[in-house]
């Protein structure tokens, strides 16, 4: 079997605050293979969006950095060692990215087709001409209709979900292998929250591209996901396919959360919560950190952080006190 | 994305904290300086500032003469404290009656609309594309020199910029739910405009009133500079610096220290806007 | 290209502005106490002489007649004859606007020169020391009285290191640009302090805006970043801070004309204030109206020009 395309290990952010440093991000670990989507589940405040972030090397503040771990691309580079100027080649190029709000992360003053062509001219010495060509025939593949026409016009100019569509085009542009999804349907109405997803498995299909989709919808998780990790306070407290996850969930947040799906709980016409609040970064609870909202904690889960645990070959959990009846055939 | 923004918020926020309140104490001293120097004038100067003493004209910074004399043997340290008298005067009159004319304009424009806030418009339109200079020019000449006609003059040009803000606010403010709720109540259209939106629009105009402040006072000294305001021998710095003009070649210290004071009383009103416009969260 | 379709539509817009500056403008120049003419003839005007001359120049007739003459004339491109010069005005103009045009030009450029790079740099490295003296620097420099910033360039250039003339304008291009550095310089210093604050905020904005990031995500270099989509972004405020400002650097350049003894529109424009010469107040005023307009104008074309967005 070839390497995954990505592999992350242990991959740890700290942010230095007046209070001392501050771990967003804890030993976060997990593969992405060729044509997998995988989705990153959690609240905000989770480090979804930092583990991602700290991927592409691209994080918000001078403040926030990698404290440790690797993201290995293909089994061979390291993206935590790679200079500056390497790293350039990756984003785009290796690893494409789209955002939440297509209408703020669109550069307003460029049409659509001189940022798409921007990126190729600069990833691939081509001529403008020839680059034009290509942005046409992306634009096509994320099913924008009249390609040619529109490739001037300016993102004020298109409605949201072609905004999105265009955000798609331009991450593609230069045929990454892996796309980094932040969000990407949150901002959009249901109709077309759908149509996006179905490009994002139409492009995996055809490109066979490899997604990390952020989100905090166990519905888009269950439509379109091969694998998903759900993450909380920094850490993934669980991971594994879909269908498992979905069905067979063992660490008490992962029930919770699926819970909360106001389909998926057998209690009609009654959305169940978690009570309390997702902790904020000056206040990480000891020991596991879902322990302050979790039914079944005990005083173990106040002092010592539950280990991460393969107890199947794909399936990953860090819970003193799993739900439900564990197989641990994996367990080595 | 809702991570890294909600990071950034809370690790900015005593980053923004620091960064108006120093320019805040900063301005605030450099103002309350000025102001103790022109109240205690009498007793701070060591001469009297018009007094003409012949056997002193021209004279270097010394020990006796700090800043130096003109070529009319006056102490030019005395007449830069004097001149604290005129040109704080200067800056606050110039600025209070744009105040408090451009507010008014501006809240009923922004309450009532229609007409009234296009025909107000359109005049704001017609004063902000006249050369300014050539309006206070023409109506000093006409009311004659003196400070009296460059106040009349500052307040029939400035208060537009107030009205322009004021009016912005308004039009924002007048639709929020807490107006609404207030109309709602059966209170009165003077009272929700007067009680309910003026003190909320005008933060805005109180901060611009301060970098306004610099620009007034820089112009009552332009005016004062080509003898049209203050006029000798009252000691005003930009008079001063007019009167010095002539002798740059043999005494640089009579124009150049009355123009530090202007730099430095305009900077405390600059740090001072800076601060608050920071601290309130007002963007200019 | 309908965005630029207020191009034409815009000229009627302002046309209301335009006649109401000129109203101002004619009433004011009127409310001007003293008789010109009388200031003119001095002791040598017999009563004959005076009303001759009054009628010459059309000022016994009503004042709204006047005023209709002043704007029949304005639209036969005539503004009248100076009494002082004895010449048309508009020819007065013509022979006055060069100096005005270099000067004001110059300095916009020259501040775009000084503002755009040190913006640049304070936004680039917020919050080190080169930060701190860049925001010192141009805070100071908003509160620099322009005519005092030009004497002391004039004692520190012309009279200590003898590099520039103290006053004038030249004739050949060369004894121009030498004249002008200094009046450029100043006017550049003032109005640099301004943009270079705005320019900083905008640019630090657009540093940390999500366009930002996402171009940075598409692996461009902090360069292509910094200059295809950071200042583009920035420099829209600033084009229109600029626009806005244009009435006040006119107001500015009458100033540095005085002092610099350069023979520009400002010059003759006092000289008309103090001699009464209404005709050439009237002029003067109206241009500068008219090129403030004209500016703003120009401001648009390029915001939209620029930003696709903007609605006209």
């Amino acid at each position: 079997m070839s390497p995954p395309v990505l592999s992350v290990r242990d991959l740890s952010v700290i942010a230095k605050t007046d209070q001392g440093p501050q771990t967003l991000v804890d030993r976060v670990s997990f593969e992405l293979n060729r044509g997998e989507i995988l989705g990153l589940v959690g609240e905000s405040g989770s480090g979804k969006s930092m583990t991602c972030r700290a991927i592409i090397g691209l994080l918000p503040s001078s403040r926030i950095s990698i404290s440790g771990g690797s993201v290995i691309l293909r089994g061979k580079s390291d993206l935590t060692h790679l200079e500056e100027s390497d790293m350039r080649k990756v984003r785009g190029g290796d690893i494409g990215m789209i955002f939440q709000n297509p209408s703020s992360h669109l550069d307003p003053v460029m049409s659509i087709g001189g940022q798409i062509t921007e990126s190729i001219r600069y990833h691939h010495q081509v001529n403008r001409a020839e680059a034009r060509n290509r942005a046409i025939e992306i634009l096509h593949q994320v099913g924008i209709s009249d390609p040619a026409q529109r490739i001037d016009d300016y993102p004020h100019e298109f409605s949201g979900g072609m905004r999105q569509r265009a955000m798609i085009a331009v991450a593609l542009a230069c045929n990454p292998e892996i796309l980094i999804a932040d969000e990407p349907t949150t901002a959009l109405d249901v109709t077309v929250q759908a149509q996006i997803l179905r490009l994002l498995m139409d492009l995996r299909e055809k490109r066979e591209l490899s997604i990390i989709l952020i989100t905090h919808d166990l519905g888009v998780v269950a439509q379109v996901c091969d694998t998903v990790a759900v993450m909380y306070g920094g850490r993934i407290c669980e991971r594994g396919p879909k269908r498992e996850i979905i069905l067979d969930a063992h660490h008490p947040y992962t029930t919770g959360l699926i819970d909360c799906q106001p389909s998926g709980g057998s209690h009609r016409g009654l959305v169940k919560t978690i009570a309390g609040q997702p902790p904020s970064q000056g206040s990480m609870p000891t020991g596991c950190a879902f322990h302050p909202r979790c039914a079944h904690a005990t005083k173990e889960c106040a002092q010592t952080e539950p280990a991460a645990v393969d107890y199947q070959p794909n399936h990953m959990l860090a819970c003193h006190h799993p739900i439900g009846e564990i197989n641990e055939g994996g367990r080595a | 994305m809702n991570i890294s923004r909600s990071v950034n918020a809370r690790f900015g926020w005593r980053l923004k904290f620091n960064s108006g309140v120093v320019p805040l104490i900063i301005g605030i001293s450099i103002l309350g300086g000025w102001l103790l120097v022109a109240i205690f004038a009498p007793l701070l100067a060591p001469y009297d500032p018009i007094f003409q003493d012949a056997a002193v004209r021209l004279k270097p910074p010394s020990m006796a003469h700090p800043f130096g004399t003109d070529n009319f043997g006056r102490d030019v340290l005395s007449r830069v404290i004097w001149g604290a008298r005129i040109d704080l005067q200067i800056a606050t009159f110039g600025v209070v009656f744009a105040f408090v004319i451009g507010t008014t304009v501006g809240s009923i424009a922004g309450y009532y609309g229609g007409w009234v806030d296009m025909v107000l418009m359109r005049l704001i339109d017609v004063v902000l594309a006249f050369p300014f200079l050539v309006l206070m020019l023409t109506i000093i000449v006409i009311l004659g020199p003196g400070l009296g006609s460059f106040y009349v003059a500052m307040a029939l040009v400035g208060w537009v910029s107030y009205a322009r803000l004021i009016r912005a606010q308004f039009l924002v403010l007048k639709n929020s739910d807490f107006a609404i709720a207030a109309v709602s109540l059966g209170y009165s259209h003077k009272r929700v405009m007067f009680r309910h939106l003026l003190p909320n629009a005008i933060l805005g105009s109180i901060v611009f009133s301060m970098s306004d402040a610099v620009l007034v006072l820089l112009n009552g000294a332009a005016i004062s500079y080509l003898g049209l305001g203050v006029q000798p021998p009252t000691a005003e710095w930009g008079t001063m610096i007019a009167e010095g003009q002539g002798f740059i070649t043999i005494g640089w210290w009579i124009t150049t220290f009355p123009g530090l004071a202007i730099v430095l009383l305009a900077m405390g009103f600059s740090m001072l806007a800076d601060g608050l416009g920071e601290i309130l969260g007002v963007r200019q | 290209m309908h965005r630029y379709r207020f191009i034409l539509y815009r000229p009627i817009q302002l046309l209301p502005v335009l006649i109401g500056i000129s109203i101002i403008i004619f009433v004011l120049v009127r409310s001007i106490p003293g008789d010109p003419v009388r200031a003119l003839l001095g002791a040598r005007g017999t009563p004959e002489s005076i009303l001759r001359i009054r009628a010459q120049f059309g000022l016994d007739e009503p004042l709204w007649t006047q005023y209709f003459y002043f704007i029949e004339n304005l639209f036969k491109g005539e503004m009248g004859r100076s009494i002082l010069y004895k010449i048309d005005v508009l020819e007065l103009i013509g022979t006055r606007i060069e100096p005005t045009l270099v000067l004001v030009g110059g300095s916009v450029l020259l501040a775009l020169l000084i503002a755009v790079p040190l913006a640049a740099i304070a936004a680039k490295y917020r919050g080190r020391p080169v930060d701190h003296i860049i925001r010192l620097m141009s805070t100071a420099g908003l509160g620099f009285p322009a005519f005092w910033l030009a004497i002391m360039l004039i004692l520190l250039f012309s009279i200590q290191l003898d590099l520039f003339p103290v006053a004038g304008y030249g004739k050949t291009f060369g004894e121009k640009l030498h004249h002008m550095i200094l009046p450029w310089l100043t006017v550049a210093l003032a109005l640099s302090a301004v943009l270079t604050r705005n320019l900083r905020a905008s640019i630090l904005a657009e540093l940390h805006s999500d366009q930002a990031t996402a171009a940075r995500a598409r692996g461009l270099p902090e360069s292509v970043v910094f200059w295809r989509h950071v200042m583009p972004n920035s420099l829209v405020p600033t084009v229109n801070l600029l626009a806005i400002n244009i009435g006040w650097l006119i107001s500015g350049t009458v100033v540095i004309e005085s002092v610099f003894a350069i023979p520009g529109m400002g010059q003759l424009l006092i000289r008309g204030i103090f001699t009464r010469d209404y005709m050439v107040v009237q002029g003067v005023a109206m241009t500068f109206a008219c090129a403030t307009v004209f500016v703003n104008f120009m401001a648009d074309v390029l915001t939209v020009t620029i930003d696709p967005r903007v609605k006209l």
